[in-house]
Formats: structure tokens, C-alpha cells, sequence
């Protein structure tokens, strides 16, 4: 019998020696150059972590070849960040140059610290989801390729600025909660095979899946049907009956979102909100995405104020001012009609024309 | 490599291993060298840049034996035009807490999963385990028992408790709160069961991150978020304070941006004020002026509940369940408020309903009582402000 139930390797034979010995006694950190953090410890060590773009969706080669580099440099050691970069753990100062050296020689990009722009949380695309409405690592991509600058600090923007991709409405991966979301979505109603439905779907559990009760039996085709006045093409119903499918390539597409953060410094936490309703897929480059992106990121960096996230900005002016500002249209899509709505209304005579 | 591939190409995907940004293409192109399964990605993904649609199959339950998930099976829903994916699953292994690893270990991984599967990594997914993308139902096994050899184990997947992720706390971070890694660690080893044999409605994540910052996101992602925070007076080092002022801090901005007004700086004594009771421990000023201002001594967390994304009721972010708990190993008070909430949920949950969609439902005050919490303040952001409150029986006079 196999082992079970073991469990993660114990993070402590992960650590490098000057953190074991400054575990918890880390005084502050700075940024000494774009992509380089410095902690400073009590005792006074020091560790630089040195941070680098990957594509997330890695080869054994990348691997091994992080390894050679962390073996020459970091005695070994490394780690990856929430946001799919890989950090680079320096423990003795004198390597800290040769390192950088080797990475730019590497074309490694090296950033995603501080007032930067930091690589996309997403999903999995085409590249393995059964749900995908678009393909997140080619946006990613696209995406990251004009923001390279703002990734390794050529240019500056006011605060952080946290993009997330995912492939269609479930979210994975904060999009509800990011300065920027692309997510891929639906426009058209799921189609149901009948004869497969009646073979294979549990009828009553694909009714209780939609939220809006928009699925309602047919008992002549021992099968169910679709209410397409009610349903706001969730995807729910697909994953619980595999004869419903939504996929629609003519009429699926992405939208963007913003304004959501998760972090609790000054302001609360917020979710995104809808900016545009809908970009067609235009693989491989999405060009109309990338532009998107790039605009509401330079509308938002040339107006908002020192320390200003996308949505402390955008509560300050206004969503009204910030539609007018980004010369985006506000349309019939933008009005909430589901669970959060009424918190969406507003209920004061303040607004700006 | 055969002819017939070669005259086929990637063109579109080609495309995408220009510019400076790492190419996943190319990723997947170094795999497919050695990989008939990486290279019958390439295909695949060719094809939906081609059609605009994805050529994944619903479903399918494989595994590994003695766990109920952990893997993710994947078919082509073309096995004919893509005869190299006809089977492509996903083991999710548990990653390091922290993300923290040796070269050592990722080599012992990568000649394994070079041995069973593809060559293809997420590192890491969503969720935070390490995604082994890309083998056949023959190699789960053998490849979970290698895996074991170099003590990775899987992570969760269906109606379970999801593989937990932290920040990187105290290993390197001066404003974590707690120790997030160790708790994620002795959390994850305490909850192995509930991990690896699906027993619940639906999924249940919890993340940890040291303080109110959220690196980990875990108000936003995560049904039981885990917060270091404190609850006595943040520390000052007035002597470090006047070293921002004179190296040119905006004292005055900083202090314009505290939320609840608690941080005063006077420019004649030089003096850097916290009002202990209207801080609301933001994070703002320590995050700006580090070196003069530390998180205080009295530490632990605070528990938010039911943030999740838009599936199926709406996204929601974590409302305030417990405003302050000690959190130290062996961390019994948190594991038995989990014991509490999960035991509420598997009773009352409905299939697929989040923690957070269910305390909705049945309302915050029936699920304090189910779970045994007293109503507090903290817990929203105003009282209610329609008259239709609910009485006990014991509340009021019985007449008749």
C-alpha cells in the first residue's frame, strides 16, 4: 500500500539558514532597485530576494534551469510568489550583482516589486479547463508584453495594480477583487442535447444548480428546458449535466473589469466593477483586450493621486467622472440585476454631471 | 517528431513566443521535445486559437487509491483529430507552505513527472498547489507513488477541504502577525482526511496571510480567511519617524490617508501619534514608513467567513466572524471553530452551496447559534434597518 495522507515537505527544510535564523525578527524592507527586495533583520542580516517574470505554465527545463541558477547563487534556495513570479533568495551580498548579470544575460525579466505592475493571476484557458470561454495564458501573454515596463520599473504608475485573467465567469483566481479583471464570458444561452439528457443527466439536481430558477423540467423528453429569459448563462447547469454545453465561439468573448482590491491599507477591500461588457476573441494577440488594458491602466496612472489604487482612485472621482475620463460608454450592461443590485443604487442627490 | 506535424505547425501559437514576456508556448515546445503529451497540447490549443473554442471533455473520475480527489481527469472531446490528449489529468500536489523550496526538490520532481507525465508545471494554480499538468490514467499511480518517495502529497479537489495557502509570514515579512506557514502546515496535517476524501457539499478553502494586507487574498478567496492582526497600540520609533520627515516624507499625506483619522504628526515636536482606539490597524502607515512604525505585541487573528467567487450566488468577500483569536500552535481554538462550522455546513448545506451562500440564506444569526458565537459589533458594518426582527418563543408572552 502507498503512502497517504503525509502531506506537504516540511516547509523548515525549505528555508534557507539566515531565514531559520531570523524567522520572525525581520525589522523592515526596501526596495534597493527595481525587482530587489532587502529585509534587514534584528541582528542586522540581510536577505535580498530577487524577483523574476515567469509564464507560469512552466517545462521541466525551466526547472532545472531556476535550479542551476539558485545553485550558483542561493545555495539552492528559491521561492515562488503568489502572482506566479520566482524570487531568488541571496543570502551573501557578494552574489547579488553576478546574479543579475546572469539573469539579464538570460533574458530573465527581473521586477514586480513595489510601484510596479506584477504578473496576472489566471487561469487555465484552453490549455486544460473544460469551462474555458477564452484562452487566459495567450491574454497573459499580451497583456504582460505591453506592460513590460511597468513590470521591471522603466515606467512608474501611483500605486499597485493587480491584473487578473479567467477564462470564464467562475473567477478563479480574485478577478471579483483586482485592479483589472479580464473575464472571458458567455452571450448565448446553454443548448441542450435531449436525448443525451435523458440518458445521463439527474434532472433534479441540474434544476436546484441555476440561480435564478430559469431551468424547469420537460417531461415528454425526459429532459429539462431553458428559460432564456431567466438565465444569465452562469454555466452552472453545464458542469452538473454534461448534455447542456454554452459554448458559443461566434458569440463568446471578455469583458473588463475594475477597481477591486483585496487589501485592507487605507480603503476596504472592494470587488471589480464592469467597465466593458464585451471584446470578442481575437486570438492569438487580442489586440482590442491589450488596448483596453493598456488605456484604463495609463487613464488611471495619469490621473490618479501618489499611492492610489484603480479603485481608491476611481472612489474618489466618481464612477460617473470615471467614465467620463476613460471615454468609456455606461450602457444597460453596467446596471446590476442580480444578488448585490440594490447595494449599487444610487441613493443620493451627490453625483457629478 | 512525425512529417504530418510538422506540415500542420502552430502558426498561431508561434506567434506568441515573440516579444520579451516568458512564452508558455515556448514552454510547452521544450516539453513536447521529449513529451507526445505536450505535444499533443500544442495541437489541441492550436486548434482553439484556430475555432475560438476549447476542446476539453466534461468530467471523468480517476484517482489514486485511498483518495477521493487530488486528480483532475481530462479527456480531449476530440480524440480522433487529437489522438495525444486522449487522456491529459491534472494531479494537484500540495505545494511547500510559503512557496519556499530546495533546488533539490524541484529536480526530484521534475525527473518524475518527466518519468509520468508531460514535463508541464503550474507553478502554481489558483488555488496554490503545484499543477502536474498532463498524464494517462496508467501513470496516476506509479507517479503518486514517486511522488510519495520525495514527500509531495496531493492536494484537494471536489466537495472537500481545498489544498490551504498562505503569504509568506514570518519567514521573511516584518509585518506578519502569525507564524501563516506553520499554521498552514499543521493545519494541512491535522486536515488530511478532510483533504483527500470529499465529504462535504462543496468545496472549502481556507487561506492564511499575516496581516491585514491579505497577500494570500484571503478575504477575497478563501470560506475561512485566517488574518494576523493585533489589538494593543502599534509601535513607534519616533527617532526613525523624524528621519522620514527629513528625508522628505509627505508626513502630512500620510497621516491624511489613515481611514480613521488616528495618526497625527506634529511638525514642531516632531512627534509621530497613534490613537490606539480609532486605529483600525489598516496597514497604511506601517507599510509606508516601515522602519518607524511596527505592528503591536498583543497578536493573533481574525476570522472572516464566506468570501468566494461569482459561482453561483455572487462574489463575496469574507464578513467578520471571530474580531480577535490567539493563534498559537497547536492552534486547538481555530481547529475546533472549523470543526463547528464545517459539522454546520455538511448538515445544512445544500449541493454546491459555499459556506458564505448558505450563512446568507439561513441568516448570519441562525448560523451563530447553530455554531455556538454570540453577536458582536464587529461583525457588520450597521445594524439592521427594517422592523422585521424575529422573536423567540422564550422572548415573548405566551398568550392562548
Amino acid at each position: 500500500m502507498a503512502r497517504t495522507d503525509f502531506g506537504p515537505p516540511d516547509y523548515k527544510t525549505m528555508l534557507p539558514p539566515v531565514i531559520k535564523r531570523n524567522y520572525g525578527k525581520w525589522l523592515y524592507h526596501e526596495i534597493p532597485q527595481p525587482g530587489v527586495l532587502r529585509h534587514v533583520s534584528e541582528s542586522g542580516e540581510e536577505l535580498f530576494s530577487v524577483r523574476v517574470a515567469s509564464a507560469r505554465l512552466v517545462s521541466s527545463d525551466f526547472i532545472r534551469d531556476i535550479s542551476d541558477i539558485a545553485e550558483k547563487y542561493c545555495d539552492g534556495f528559491l521561492r515562488f510568489t503568489t502572482r506566479n513570479n520566482v524570487e531568488f533568495l541571496v543570502s551573501d551580498k557578494a552574489k547579488l550583482d553576478p546574479l543579475l548579470k546572469e539573469l539579464d544575460e538570460k533574458d530573465y525579466l527581473v521586477g514586480g516589486v513595489g510601484l510596479s505592475i506584477s504578473n496576472v493571476v489566471h487561469t487555465q484557458g484552453w490549455i486544460h479547463c473544460k469551462s474555458a470561454v477564452t484562452d487566459a495564458s495567450g491574454l497573459t501573454k499580451n497583456i504582460m508584453e505591453t506592460m513590460v515596463d511597468y513590470f521591471t520599473g522603466k515606467k512608474s504608475v501611483p500605486s499597485r495594480c493587480r491584473i487578473a485573467v479567467a477564462c470564464c465567469v467562475n473567477m478563479c483566481g480574485a478577478c471579483h477583487c483586482s485592479d483589472i479583471a479580464v473575464v472571458g464570458i458567455h452571450r448565448t444561452i446553454p443548448r441542450i442535447n435531449h436525448e443525451l439528457a435523458a440518458k445521463i443527466c439527474e434532472i433534479p439536481n441540474t434544476i436546484a444548480s441555476c440561480p435564478t430558477g430559469a431551468i424547469r423540467p420537460n417531461p415528454k423528453l425526459k429532459s429539462i428546458e431553458i428559460n432564456p429569459d431567466k438565465c444569465m448563462m452562469c454555466g452552472n447547469c453545464t458542469v452538473v449535466c454534461p448534455a447542456i454545453k454554452i459554448m458559443d465561439p461566434d458569440n463568446d468573448g471578455v469583458s473588463i473589469w475594475v477597481g477591486g482590491k483585496v487589501s485592507n491599507a487605507r480603503s476596504k477591500p472592494m470587488f471589480s466593477r464592469l467597465a466593458i461588457p464585451f471584446i470578442p476573441n481575437n486570438p492569438p494577440f487580442w489586440p482590442e483586450v491589450t488596448e483596453a488594458v493598456t488605456h484604463l491602466v495609463e487613464v488611471w496612472a495619469g490621473n490618479a493621486r501618489p499611492g492610489e489604487r484603480m479603485g481608491e482612485w476611481i472612489t474618489r472621482i466618481g464612477w460617473e467622472r470615471f467614465f467620463s475620463i476613460a471615454n468609456l460608454p455606461f450602457t444597460d450592461k453596467h446596471l446590476d440585476d442580480f444578488t448585490h443590485a440594490n447595494t449599487t443604487f444610487r441613493s443620493t442627490t451627490q453625483f457629478k454631471f | 517528431m512525425d512529417d504530418e506535424k510538422k506540415v500542420s505547425g502552430t502558426p498561431l501559437l508561434d506567434e506568441l513566443e515573440k516579444g520579451d514576456w516568458p512564452s508558455f508556448v515556448t514552454e510547452i515546445k521544450k516539453a513536447a521535445r521529449t513529451s507526445k503529451l505536450a505535444q499533443g497540447l500544442l495541437d489541441q490549443v492550436e486548434a482553439s486559437y484556430v475555432e475560438k473554442i476549447g476542446h476539453w471533455k466534461h468530467g471523468g473520475i480517476v484517482g489514486v487509491k485511498g483518495y477521493g480527489g487530488g486528480v483532475v481527469g481530462r479527456y480531449t472531446d476530440d480524440p480522433e483529430r487529437f489522438p495525444l490528449n486522449r487522456e491529459f489529468h491534472t494531479l494537484r500536489v500540495n505545494q511547500v507552505p510559503g512557496f519556499f523550496y530546495t533546488s533539490k526538490k524541484l529536480r526530484a520532481l521534475a525527473d518524475i513527472w518527466d518519468k509520468y507525465g508531460s514535463g508541464l508545471y503550474n507553478m502554481h494554480g489558483s488555488t496554490g498547489d503545484i499543477i502536474l499538468l498532463g498524464t494517462t490514467t496508467e501513470n496516476l499511480q506509479p507517479c503518486f507513488d514517486a511522488l510519495g518517495e520525495i514527500d509531495f502529497d496531493l492536494g484537494g479537489s471536489g466537495g472537500a477541504l481545498r489544498t490551504l495557502s498562505c503569504c509568506c509570514g514570518q519567514s521573511r515579512c516584518e509585518k506578519s502577525c502569525i507564524d501563516s506557514m506553520d499554521m498552514m502546515y499543521d493545519l494541512t496535517m491535522y486536515y488530511q482526511n478532510e483533504m483527500h476524501r470529499p465529504a462535504w457539499p462543496y468545496k472549502f478553502k481556507i487561506k492564511i496571510s499575516g496581516c491585514p494586507n491579505d497577500c494570500a487574498a484571503a478575504s477575497a478567496r478563501s470560506d475561512m480567511a485566517l488574518i494576523g492582526t493585533w489589538r494593543d497600540a502599534i509601535q513607534v520609533n519616533q527617532e526613525e519617524a523624524r528621519k522620514y520627515a527629513a528625508n522628505g516624507m509627505n508626513m502630512v499625506q500620510v497621516c491624511r490617508k489613515c481611514p480613521t483619522e488616528a495618526l497625527g504628526w506634529d511638525a514642531n515636536t516632531q512627534i509621530l501619534s497613534v490613537r490606539q482606539e480609532d486605529c483600525a490597524r489598516c496597514m497604511h502607515c506601517i507599510n509606508v514608513m516601515p522602519k518607524a512604525l511596527h505592528i503591536g505585541k498583543e497578536r493573533g487573528i481574525t476570522i472572516q467567513i464566506g468570501g468566494k467567487a461569482p459561482v453561483v450566488k455572487g462574489a463575496m468577500i469574507g464578513w467578520i466572524l471571530v474580531p480577535f483569536m490567539k493563534a498559537e500552535a497547536p492552534y486547538t481554538e481555530i481547529k475546533d471553530l472549523v470543526g463547528k462550522i464545517t459539522e454546520f455546513w455538511a448538515e445544512h448545506g445544500k449541493n454546491r452551496e459555499r459556506l458564505g451562500e448558505l450563512v446568507e440564506r439561513l441568516s448570519l444569526s441562525s448560523f451563530l447559534e447553530g455554531i455556538g458565537l454570540k453577536p458582536l459589533p464587529q461583525m457588520v458594518m450597521a445594524p439592521r434597518s427594517n422592523p422585521y426582527i424575529f422573536w423567540k418563543d422564550e422572548e415573548v408572552i405566551k398568550n392562548g
